[in-house]
């Protein structure tokens, strides 16, 4: 039954899928990429906010995001598509002493890394982000070289790049089986067709487990969903992302900044998290966000939000990545359990598995993979979600 | 600056004097109390707004009516829809020029928690159909909640000076639109069990089966057992060269600038669209005494009432059927319109354009439902129905009744013992939303003896208030609905004009050939302008039904009796070969809508199709050409639907490029609803109390209480 033949299948076509795809097809492969959805970015892509950081506390994720912040950074130039990449740095602000003891612990890791992040008195931090709320504000960290792009954007340039390099996107197609022959995969049978193929990349976000399970894998990836929304657009009057790690009723961080169009984005990380794929609007998370929102910079009173959304974050049990080939299923690969940050991790992500699947890793790879491995303990935690 | 204010009106009574102060750019101007910023610019000669921050395009009025974003202002430091908000003394108005700075922050901020209010029935929209089921449900004691995004209720019933048709008993047919509003608020308003809340805008129908609704600038969420969502329509809009220019917007738009607030804001203007909406914003126009310079219609023939069309073409304006608009021409605002000829197949015939000298050009192109909230109730699983224009689209006679039946199974369904719908109830409501008929050939009667009237409407529609005001029941139309023509006993007429005087379409007139003498007889004719247009010994230029010109002849009389309500009775004398043809009295003359010698021909691409973020039809066809069939990645390219109006105009003229294209619309994927309805600042959200604060039971607690000592 199958029709064609492709060096590799790319299951999902959204913050990994299209940037790995699109890699492959670097590499002078022949790929195909599936999506359940109508066209890129459809799943969890367009639900981001758009924030990219290498400031993490996993030597894995600073690596990739380091790599994605590459791509993001020089799109505009390289491929003449604006994504609309600003950089303006993260900043994570403390209010109090348990924050402060947090941020100065993971300071200690991320220097090592060799990150470019600080900390910053309240006064240097007040001039980064004028507005802020200065009564008890204690200081912050601050890395300048984080950024942010589109989220939609830079799905359509992804996409439409892939498609230069001759990638076949297939969309509002749905995986139903991928077929196997003496433990190793032979093809993918979709709602429409079916496809001969020795490798499998599963890049499908939230919906990562169910297709691990067509081809008798599991990967512990189970998804929550969290709240965002956007603003009008105002005069630029905010440069980083702002981020607030204190755990109140309701919401365990939540963060915003101000988008390249002058909008503002925002997100709540919801306490307790909301588990399941359950993506309409409830009531609550508007008058949540929007008092701490304001109650942190008080002129945001002043801004109209103009749209609210839920997205779904693939939740890992240690909240790092699944990356890396099968060892139960021969030209099997995750690229899964972004843990909501599939955005930034998507780029240096997709570059790295390609390298993988055509054996080209290199030393540093190795380390990310050994970190990131499917086969691992799943034990511990990342700080800095 | 002029004073674009009307300040004479055949219906409408005029409002007091422009005495509140406020700045535009540093100038001071006078708005009068209670007038939206929109209106009191436009009342003082202004109608470019600002300027956009993608591409600076002139920005002005649109929909005047809360929908999009157009008509932005930033007032006192803050960027408002200025369609919405009322002047208030001293405020300081300026352009929206580019991106709004933000506004600082007004001393320490107190913050109250979000109240959550409880109902048995949420009523979205205080218009015809929402009023109507709010009487049914007072009555039964439902205990009701009804909101309304206006400052006052009625819904678009406040904007209509015409009298409706339909039937006397079930609509109010014969009385203006504006006083059936006022009759259907006065009633609600006697029952205790409604609670009315103005200026509140719905913003979001949540999956925990809450509403949110923004209340005089205060965010509340409210938990009804039923909803009825009558949020009525909104209009659509058109694709064409200049379409965002200052100076075109909606009919409706300019029926609320002209029947609601009294401003004359514009002195010459084009219709497109002969639906009725386009035919009577057009003869409101008259009314104002703003020059109509045309109308045109894509179709061989108005879609709108034929006795709307016929009213118009006979107060002399010309009807350009099977053209279209080619471009609104001018660079800041509209100085001129072009429109041309099509062929079968809906293109321009090359050679057949022309050009008209006008100010503004309204676009009356057909209505959308307003149904987002009835969809997300609906998908949340919350007990929603419709009624009106929000269920479908028809007269607002229609939605005065289906909201009854709405109201009666509301209250049925929420245990009142209300018995059932009536089917007859059903009947008329079909009957109320029938389409126009065939146009019959009008029969003029051949009698030349006694007095009676002589019917100008040729066109089955559901009106029947001639039939209930004849005192000897002499007027009849057969069958038992309303569709029908009506018939005349003659030899019963008493020559009391009552009929004359209620006829909506004005399409009665009265022959009397008793006191016949050589000059001709007395010709009884309905006249809906001031009363110093029109005075005895006066000669005018007397229409057939369809407007061609029948003679001159001298106004003989002009009374105002009481039952016309505002609307002039004229005798004419005239000859016997005329007389019972004649149908109405010329108000425009014919050089007013000449086309100018030269036609202007617009260059450039500038036909946009998301007026928010200045997406061009010439972008998204070439997108759908490379293969995007979901609005969703569409919208990732342009931003087409992500702006300030939340997609609410976009998607359906998308929707017709595609088939333009040669696309199913069955492969293209629809754009994700999401909330909010309507852009409302944090503030809002966060519980900031302003003011005096938000209702009388909320309890403001201090600022940190809630989140951690920020």
């Amino acid at each position: 039954m199958a029709s064609s033949v492709y060096d590799v299948v790319v299951v999902g076509a959204g913050s990994v899928g299209m940037p790995t795809a699109m890699e492959l097809a670097g590499k002078g492969l022949k790929v195909l990429c599936l999506d359940q959805f109508a066209s890129a970015g459809q799943g969890s892509n367009k639900a981001a906010i758009g924030g990219v950081r290498a400031t993490h506390s996993s030597p894995a994720k600073i690596r990739l995001c380091l790599d994605s912040l590459k791509t993001f950074s020089t799109w505009k130039e390289t491929r003449g598509f604006d994504i609309e990449w600003r950089q303006g740095g993260y900043m994570f602000v403390a209010y109090r002493p348990e924050e402060e003891k947090t941020l100065k612990e993971l300071l200690v890791v991320q220097k090592k890394a060799g990150l470019n992040i600080d900390w910053y008195a309240k006064d240097d931090l007040l001039k980064l982000a004028p507005g802020l709320d200065a009564n008890g504000l204690l200081g912050g960290t601050f890395s300048p070289e984080d950024g942010s792009a589109s989220p939609m954007l830079s799905s359509a340039a992804f996409h439409r790049r892939a498609v230069e390099l001759g990638v076949e996107c297939r969309f509002n197609e749905r995986v139903t089986a991928i077929m196997r022959r003496k433990g190793a995969v032979v093809g993918v049978r979709t709602d429409k067709g079916g496809y001969a193929t020795s490798c499998v990349v599963n890049a499908a976000g939230a919906w990562a487990r169910s297709l691990a399970h067509l081809g008798g894998q599991d990967v512990p990836v189970n998804p929550d969903c969290h709240e965002a929304g956007i603003t009008e657009p105002a005069r630029r009057f905010l440069e980083p992302m702002v981020v607030d790690i204190r755990r109140t009723p309701g919401a365990a961080n939540y963060y915003f900044y101000q988008a390249h169009s002058g909008q503002v984005i925002f997100c709540v990380t919801p306490d307790p998290p909301l588990i399941g794929t359950d993506r309409r609007e409830t009531s609550e998370f508007l008058p949540l966000i929007a008092r701490r929102m304001v109650g942190l910079m008080p002129k945001l009173a002043n801004l109209k939000v103009r749209r609210t959304w839920r997205g779904l974050y693939p939740m890992t049990p240690d909240g790092s990545p699944v990356v890396g080939k099968s060892a139960a299923l021969r030209g099997y690969v995750d690229a899964v359990g972004m843990c909501g940050q599939g955005y930034m991790l998507g780029p240096g992500v997709g570059a790295l598995v390609a390298r993988m699947v055509t054996e080209t890793t290199t030393e540093d790879d190795a380390a990310i993979l050994h970190e990131l491995r499917p086969e691992r303990e799943f034990a511990g935690t990342e700080k800095l979600k | 600056m002029s004073d674009y204010r009307i300040q004479e009106h055949p219906i409408l009574a005029i409002p007091g004097e422009a005495v509140v102060p406020f700045t535009w750019k540093g100038e001071t101007l006078k708005a009068r109390p209670g007038e939206t910023i929109a209106s009191a610019l436009f009342a003082n000669g202004v109608r470019i707004f600002g300027h956009h921050h993608k591409d600076g395009s002139p920005q002005g009025i649109f929909c005047a009516n809360g929908q999009c974003a157009q008509c932005s202002v930033v007032a006192n430091g803050l960027s408002v829809k200025s369609c919405m908000v009322r002047v208030a003394e001293g405020m300081a108005v300026e352009p929206l020029d580019g991106k709004a700075a933000l506004l600082e922050a007004d001393g320490d901020l107190r913050f109250h928690d979000v109240e959550t209010v409880e109902t048995e029935c949420l009523i979205l929209g205080g218009g015809p159909a929402g009023l109507a089921a709010a009487i049914e449900l007072g009555k039964a004691g439902v205990n009701v909640v009804l909101v309304d995004d206006k400052a006052a209720l009625g819904g678009k019933l406040v904007l209509q000076t015409h009298k409706f048709f339909g039937s006397i008993e079930a609509c109010h047919a014969g009385t203006r639109g504006l006083d059936i509003g006022k009759k259907l608020e006065a009633e609600v308003r006697s029952y205790p069990s409604v609670r009315i809340w103005t200026e509140t805008t719905a913003l979001a129908v949540f999956s925990d089966r809450k509403v949110g609704v923004l209340r005089d600038n205060h965010y509340v969420l409210v938990r009804p057992q039923m909803l009825l969502v009558a949020t009525g329509a909104r209009e659509k809009s058109l694709v064409f060269k200049g379409n965002t220019l200052p100076g075109v917007y909606g009919a409706g738009a300019f029926q609320t600038l002209v029947n609601r607030d009294l401003v004359r804001p514009s002195e010459r203007l084009f219709v497109v669209g002969g639906g009725n909406v386009g035919l009577i914003g057009a003869y409101h126009a008259l009314q104002a005494g703003i020059q109509v310079v045309g109308l045109c219609e894509a179709l061989e023939e108005c879609g709108g009432y034929k006795v709307h069309r016929d009213k118009l073409a006979r107060m002399g304006v010309p009807i350009h059927t099977r053209h279209t608009i080619v471009s609104a021409n001018g660079t800041e605002e509209v100085e001129s319109v072009t429109i041309a000829k099509l062929d079968p197949s809906w293109k321009v015939i090359p050679g057949t354009e022309k050009t008209f000298r006008c100010d503004t050009l309204l676009v009356a192109v057909g209505l959308d439902p307003v149904d987002e909230f009835l969809k997300k109730a609906r998908e949340f699983g919350l007990p929603v129905v419709a009624a009106g224009d929000a269920e479908e689209i028809a007269e607002a006679s229609a939605a005065i009744f289906t909201g009854k039946i709405r109201g009666t199974e509301i209250a049925r369904t929420l245990g009142r013992d209300v018995g059932e719908v009536p089917p007859e109830w059903l009947r008329t409501a079909e009957v109320l939303k029938a389409r126009p008929g065939a146009v019959i050939t009008e029969e003029i009667p051949a009698d030349e003896t006694g007095v009676f009237p002589i019917f100008h409407c040729s066109q089955e529609i559901p009106c029947n208030p001639c039939t209930s005001i004849c005192p000897k029941g002499a007027i009849k139309i057969e069958g038992d609905d309303i569709l029908g023509l009506p018939t005349f006993d003659e030899s019963a007429c008493i020559a009391c004009e009552q009929c004359v005087a209620i006829c909506p379409g004005l399409a009665i007139t009265l022959v009397d050939f008793r006191k016949k003498d050589a000059e001709g007889l007395l010709v009884s004719i309905p006249y809906e302008f001031p009363k110093a247009k029109i005075q005895e010994g006066d000669m005018v230029t007397v229409l057939d039904t369809l407007g061609a010109v029948l003679g001159h002849v001298p106004v003989v009389k002009v009374r105002a009796p009481k039952f016309a309500d505002h609307a002039l009775l004229v005798k004419v004398k005239a000859p016997s070969e005329i007389a019972k043809r004649i149908a109405g009295i010329q108000v425009q003359e014919p050089w007013v809508s000449a086309a100018m010698e030269e036609n202007v021909e617009r260059i450039g691409d500038d036909d946009v199709v998301c007026r928010c973020e200045r997406v061009t039809a010439g972008q998204i066809r070439g997108l759908i050409r490379e293969g995007v069939r979901d609005l969703n990645h569409l919208k990732a390219l342009t931003r087409a639907g992500m702006g300030a109006c939340g997609g609410k105009t976009c998607p359906t003229l998308i929707a017709r490029i595609f088939r333009e294209e040669g696309v199913p619309l069955a492969q293209v994927t629809p754009l994700t609803q999401r909330p909010v309805f309507m852009e409302v600042p944090l503030g809002a959200f966060a519980g900031v109390v302003t003011g005096e604060g938000p209702t009388k039971d909320a309890v403001p607690t201090a600022v940190g209480a809630l989140v951690g000592g920020v």
